[in-house]
């Protein structure tokens, strides 16, 4: 694994700010994107996260980590949040904020699960559900900068009705190769049975390991953990496998 | 005026439960790496402990289980807001590790297999705050959780303690690791909600 690049602005103290909701927007019947306003945001890198803060009346207080959804566009950013049953946080995201509330966070956060515009390598995105957050940010931010690395995207879903950013996927663009895994129901015209991601899924939808991809893996601990084997199976370099994951 | 969150109750942690700031209570074991899990077989797992002056200490699989062993139970708690009470470990106290290595260095350069590192003052390393732990709740410690043995610092957030662990190298001067060199505090304590550069 090789040092973490130091992404700009070290040193500066990550404030808290306050946003306010501008825009909210259903992506799937557990999921919303959030579209904030953030005066002076300094801007990010694809991939990177914010902190959000919830504070009750009381005081009490409480944090949690959310992908960064939109590629860096001034002082405007979008959160896609997708609810957890049970959750103290992503509920009150996803059912409760309405444009006009506000919403403490700080950030941008990260400097190794990131994209950069000067990376001309072939890329391999491959994400299980609300993974797909990080990777969208990226597949935005590539389009954005006019990029022409040639990206491959493997979007896991359990259903064609759970996959976020439907329509904006099945646009396409140019250099963007989109495959969709789904595990437990697919379309009637699906070439794909359903069924988890298998290695065989890698080699006929990502790219060759001598190609020297860089591949990004984001999603649930266990999906990443199986994509990332596989890929090392296969023969990619780990150090080339970057992953992210969550609960 | 305090900022409040418009509508949110939030979740109070379990009675006789305290959370440092900005956390909150998990009862799973979530995992966090930047990478993909390696494979070390207890075969072929070494640990060397490297002085200042060049001076190697080394450590096989079953050089390791000779070691007096410890059980401690232990809080996370991982930057990434999670904290899950009351884990059960097994392993070797750094104490003992230590213990006949000789040195006048103040940090510590902590190296895993698979490359990534963390920075740790050794002060933090010693008097019974660190263990090279091979066991989780009775079993061998699962690959994707540092197995066959990781680094178990904590007092200090998660990434401290360095899965895979392969070198501990005592240095006469500081050097920041894998997440302190990409804008993570260099030091690390949930309490003082050291998260990021600067906090």
């Amino acid at each position: 694994m090789a040092r973490a690049a130091i992404p700009g602005r070290l040193g500066d103290r990550l404030r808290w700010r306050t946003a306010e909701v501008t825009g909210r927007r259903v992506e799937s019947a557990t999921a919303v994107t959030l579209t904030l306003d953030l005066p002076g945001w300094p801007g990010h890198l694809a991939g990177q996260h914010v902190d959000v803060r919830l504070t009750a009346e009381d005081g009490y207080s409480t944090q949690r980590s959310y992908s960064i959804a939109s590629a860096p566009n001034g002082r405007s950013l979008d959160l896609t949040v997708q609810r957890t049953s049970g959750g103290e946080v992503s509920p009150y995201l996803v059912d409760e904020l309405v444009p006009g509330d506000r919403l403490e966070l700080r950030g941008p956060v990260g400097g190794w699960f990131v994209w950069r515009q000067q990376q001309t390598e072939p890329i391999l995105l491959v994400a299980g559900g609300s993974g797909l957050v990080p990777l969208m940010c990226m597949v935005r931010a590539r389009e954005a900068a006019g990029s022409r690395a040639p990206f491959r995207l493997l979007c896991a879903a359990r259903t064609p009705s759970d996959l976020l950013y439907r329509s904006e996927l099945r646009q396409g663009a140019p250099g963007l190769d989109t495959t969709y895994l789904y595990s437990r129901e697919a379309p009637a015209d699906s070439p794909r049975p359903p069924g988890r991601i298998a290695p065989e899924d890698l080699v006929r939808s990502g790219w060759p390991p001598d190609f020297e991809p860089t591949c990004y893996v984001c999603g649930p601990t266990a999906f990443v953990e199986k994509t990332a084997a596989y890929l090392v199976l296969l023969g990619h370099a780990p150090e080339r496998v970057r992953t992210e994951r969550f609960g | 005026m305090a900022f409040i969150s418009r509508g949110f109750h939030g979740r109070r942690p379990s009675a006789g439960t305290k959370l440092p700031p900005g956390q909150y209570e998990t009862t799973g074991f979530p995992v966090l790496s930047a990478g993909p899990t390696p494979r070390i077989r207890q075969d072929d797992w070494k640990l060397s402990v490297t002085t200042e002056a060049g001076k190697q200490h080394v450590w096989d699989w079953a050089g390791l289980m000779a070691l007096p062993a410890e059980s401690p139970t232990v809080d996370l708690h991982c930057v990434t807001k999670w904290s899950k009470f009351g884990t059960e470990w097994q392993g070797v106290s750094l104490d003992v590790l230590l213990a006949d290595v000789e040195t006048a260095a103040e940090h510590v350069l902590v190296t895993s297999y698979g490359g990534y590192t963390t920075n740790i003052p050794l002060a933090d390393l010693v008097d019974g705050k660190a263990w090279i732990a091979y066991g989780y709740g009775g079993s061998d410690l699962a690959p994707e959780h540092g197995g066959p043995a990781r680094l178990l610092v904590p007092h200090l957030y998660l990434w401290k303690s360095a899965k895979w662990v392969r070198e501990i190298e005592l240095r006469p001067s500081d050097v920041p690791g894998f997440w302190e060199s990409a804008g993570y505090h260099n030091y690390g304590d949930p309490w003082r909600e050291q998260r990021y550069q600067g906090d």
